[in-house]
């Protein structure tokens, strides 16, 4: 069933795989270091970085590149459906008092204006 | 509906076919199709937490700043290191069932699981540290000095999401033994190791659960 | 008969309790869920009968508190979400597959474990003090209050569990144990009705594990993520509850739209009207229950913007359910109708479901909720759709697969009383709630202003035939299991593959494997109609 190639094959695939990995850990530690202006460009450099590693894990790890359609079907719809839930918290969030802008005098004492918090991180 | 035929009865050549099922691949198939939809499951299970987080983040982004300074960034990315390597094991114990060499199955399976307990044992210096200096979830939460409130907050995502993973990384230790011992017994083959494969993608999905915490916990910038 | 059948193949209780079979798993669901459905009617009669003063009748406020709460939580996690799936489509489904099993049968024995856990624990709930929060665990009221939550969050986060692992059965099942021959396009409606529900099942109950999990932690450990006290967002709470709770209620209905796809066209007599359109409605429901759960949250101060996003969303999910409603009127177009039980059931589900549904299009636009929200308006919408929609169709599917579960018929004559009763009872019960939640009655008070009281009594007295009509539904249902084993094979005429196979079936399904060579509701003409229309007569 094996051959000698395809053996050395998959070992020369995943090592490359682990090489990637460890390479983009340390590019997130690096870029976590650097000021690039905005917390919020960081965080998106961080997740990007995360994300690609994830993908690699997925495609070559788990197999989705070489797998059945169906397997990367059941993943993707799984983290659709955490975009949409992530989506909808967000979107109230932030637009409570962009759209009520009287509320934030009744609301508790949690309501200090959203929007200032999310300019001062940045 | 008309039309039958009989029903093909197994033979006692397969030890490991269920009877409901035609041959090992739809079994394996089957089988497959349900881990990957466990898995589904996970995902949604730690997204909670993350939109938790997102949404508490962006609500105290002084706290959570403040929060991951006391966390030790060199022991966050060699357990990242760990894990992604006991993944590459893992990766390679898969292929080496597939291709039917036991000896090198057994072997990557004790390596993953040596590098998973090499994670806990960093995780629990990790947490002894934060017990020992009150750094606890919620109203635990002991540590004096803070220049904003909500740093409680931030520990409490980090137990929270830790612990959670942590768990998994104990449940994926116990799956892998249980394939150890099957391994050494001879269970597997090149027709039969869905077991390995299964648990295989189990792994690396904690694996990559810690991609993503590495970064949100450990890196604030 | 000719073989031993699945019931009597093996003898004795370990038989049962470490089955692995399909159809004994889902007969185990079956009594269990019956249970649960028994405590929450008692709880529910209970309810009924405080309100028929407007002070105290039987009970004080706390004890009334505690017993609406379980009511709910025990209909919704105990009953409506495992029903349908776990108890008639853990028998059903592999049946209408063509397969000798689900996919994972110990996962499935383990699913059923783990609901008697949760619903022991629930239980205990009852023992320990009781819970007063209502079944959605609202915060901060739920984070301070006494009694038993902690426990009851941890049935939930096992029931959910058990939820869980019946809906990746189905799909798993669905994709890699057709019979040869069997499409997807062939597959009976209720097939594709359970695998919509499996999604929502896989997709939505991790979210609510991991809210009970997190309400648990801030009782613990004070973690603060739902507490404005300590910088936390009780309004996240609803966020996290309703992504699951929302879609659930699509987890409930779904079932019992399959259901009615299987009865209408068996008891016409004629293929479904627009199989696709039914088939993929199921999973346009499935998709769309996923954007709408913030109509939930009109009045709970989540933002002006996102209640109108989620305002428009609600709006789309009637499209769906329409589609299904409209196809199965047509199917019944110039049908041959025949009155048993279950189509009676079906016929009484699409008018009740019209009501339920639409009544929820008034509290799903933004003004008027505002007005009717947290009224019996609400309530009377609700059990509309669960009972009326819901639980109406769990009896056309008993009453339906009955024969081939026990291979007993039951009482045609008084089925059709009993139906006539819940009927009766059932509108007389809740058509009243609309009019009272609409002139401002609050739901869950314990006391309430004497003007009300008449529409009051008009409910208790309601729940009053109700009740009757379902102790006599049990009455002949249990009857009949007394009989010799009556039922052929198969008495409605129908088409799928279930009926191929003796009543009750043999423990491996099928003698032969089955061979699918057309659709679920292609009716023979003429020679095996007049052999039907003789037994009809």
């Amino acid at each position: 069933m094996s051959t000698h190639a395809e053996n050395k094959n998959a070992v020369r695939t995943y090592s490359i795989v682990l090489g990637a990995l460890l390479t983009l850990t340390a590019v997130t530690v690096t870029a976590a270091g650097i000021n690039f202006g905005s917390a919020f460009i960081n965080v998106v450099i961080a997740l990007a970085i995360a994300s690609a590693k994830a993908s690699l894990v997925a495609l070559y790890f788990m197999h989705l590149r070489h797998d059945r359609p169906m397997s990367a079907i059941i993943f993707v719809t799984g983290l659709a459906m955490l975009a949409i839930f992530l989506m909808f918290c967000f979107l109230d969030t932030l637009s409570r008092e962009q759209v009520q802008p009287g509320l934030t005098a009744q609301a508790p004492a949690r309501a200090v204006s959203i929007s200032a918090r999310i300019l001062s991180a940045s | 509906m008309s039309g039958s035929h009989t029903v093909v009865e197994h033979g006692a050549q397969e030890p490991f076919l269920q009877h409901h099922f035609h041959d090992l691949g739809q079994q394996a198939e089957a089988s497959k199709i349900g881990m990957w939809l466990f898995l589904v499951t996970e995902i949604l299970l730690f997204g909670g937490l993350f939109v938790g987080y997102g949404i508490m983040r962006m609500l105290h982004s002084q706290a959570f700043h403040e929060g991951h300074l006391h966390l030790d960034r060199s022991l966050g990315a060699l357990n990242t290191v760990v894990l992604l390597v006991s993944s590459f094991t893992m990766a390679m114990a898969v292929h080496s069932a597939r291709t039917g060499n036991r000896q090198r199955l057994i072997l990557f399976l004790a390596a993953t699981l040596a590098f998973a307990g090499v994670f806990l044992g960093v995780k629990y210096v990790e947490y002894s540290h934060k017990f020992h200096d009150g750094l606890l979830p919620g109203r635990f939460y002991r540590h004096a000095g803070d220049s904003v409130p909500g740093v409680a907050v931030f520990f409490s995502f980090y137990f929270v999401m830790t612990g959670l993973h942590g768990l998994h990384v104990l449940a994926g230790m116990v799956a892998i033994s249980w394939l150890l011992r099957r391994a050494v017994r001879g269970d597997f083959s090149a027709t039969y190791y869905a077991p390995v494969d299964l648990t295989g993608l189990y792994w690396h999905l904690v694996d990559m659960i810690w991609i993503y915490l590495f970064p949100l916990l450990y890196l604030i910038s | 008969m000719t073989a031993a059948s699945y019931l009597t193949e093996q003898r004795g209780l370990r038989s049962w309790l470490f089955t692995l079979d399909h159809k004994r798993i889902g007969v185990m669901y079956l009594w269990s869920t019956l249970l649960a459905f028994f405590l929450g009617g008692v709880l529910a009669m209970l309810i009924r009968l405080e309100l028929l003063t407007p002070t105290r009748t039987l009970m004080d406020a706390d004890t009334y508190n505690k017993v609406f709460t379980l009511h709910g939580a025990v209909m919704i996690f105990l009953f409506i979400i495992p029903s349908i799936p776990a108890a008639l489509g853990n028998f059903v489904l592999p049946l209408l597959l063509g397969a000798r099993d689900v996919a994972f049968p110990r996962l499935n024995l383990a699913s059923y474990y783990l609901y008697v856990l949760g619903a022991l624990m629930a239980l205990a709930s009852m023992i320990t003090g009781g819970i007063d929060t209502g079944w959605t665990f609202y915060t901060p009221y739920s984070t301070s209050t006494g009694g038993a939550v902690n426990l009851v969050t941890l049935a939930v986060f096992v029931l959910g569990f058990s939820s869980i692992f019946t809906g990746v059965n189905f799909i798993a099942t669905t994709h890699k144990l057709r019979a040869p021959g069997m499409s997807w396009f062939r597959m009976p409606l209720f097939v594709w009705g359970m695998y919509a529900t499996a999604i929502i099942q896989i997709l939505a109950t991790p979210v609510l594990g991991i809210t009970v999990l997190l309400l648990f932690m801030e009782r613990v450990f004070g973690v603060g993520i739902f507490d404005p006290k300590l910088g936390g967002d009780p309004v996240l709470f609803q966020h996290f509850f309703w992504f699951y709770s929302h879609p659930a209620v699509y987890i409930m209905i779904l079932p019992g739209m399959a259901i009615i796809s299987e009865v209408i066209p068996v008891f016409s007599r004629r293929p479904i009207f627009g199989y696709r359109a039914i088939a993929f409605s199921s999973v346009a429901i499935a998709g769309v229950s996923f954007l709408v759960w913030g109509h939930h949250m009109f009045v709970s101060g989540q933002s002006v913007l996102a209640s109108a996003l989620f305002s428009f969303l609600t709006f789309l999910v009637a499209i769906p359910s329409a589609v299904k409603v409209f196809n199965w009127v047509a199917t019944m177009y110039k049908g041959s109708i025949w009155l048993q039980a279950p189509m009676i059931y079906a016929i009484m589900f699409l008018l009740l479901f019209a009501i339920g549904g639409l009544t929820g299009l008034f509290l799903g636009s933004l003004a008027t909720d505002v007005h009717l929200h947290d009224t019996y308006f609400v309530v009377a919408h609700f059990h509309y759709v669960m009972m009326g929609g819901v639980f109406i169709a769990f009896l056309a599917g008993l009453h339906y697969w009955w024969p081939k579960m026990f291979g007993r018929m039951y009482s045609e004559r008084w089925s059709r009383i009993a139906a006539a009763l819940v009927f009766v009872g059932f509108n007389t019960t809740f058509l009243a709630q609309f009019v009272m939640g609409s002139r401002g009655m609050p739901r869950r008070y314990y006391n309430y202003l004497p003007e009300f009281q008449p529409l009051h009594v008009v409910s208790t007295v309601g729940s009053w035939i109700l009740a009757l009509g379902l102790v006599i539904t049990a009455g002949y249902l249990l009857a009949s299991l007394r009989k010799r084993p009556d039922a052929p094979p198969n008495p409605w005429g129908g088409m799928t593959l279930e009926w191929q196979t003796s009543s009750p079936p043999p423990t491996h399904n099928f003698e032969t494997v089955p061979v699918v060579d057309r659709g679920p509701y292609d009716f023979p003409p003429l020679e095996a109609e007049e052999e039907l229309a003789g037994r009809r007569a």
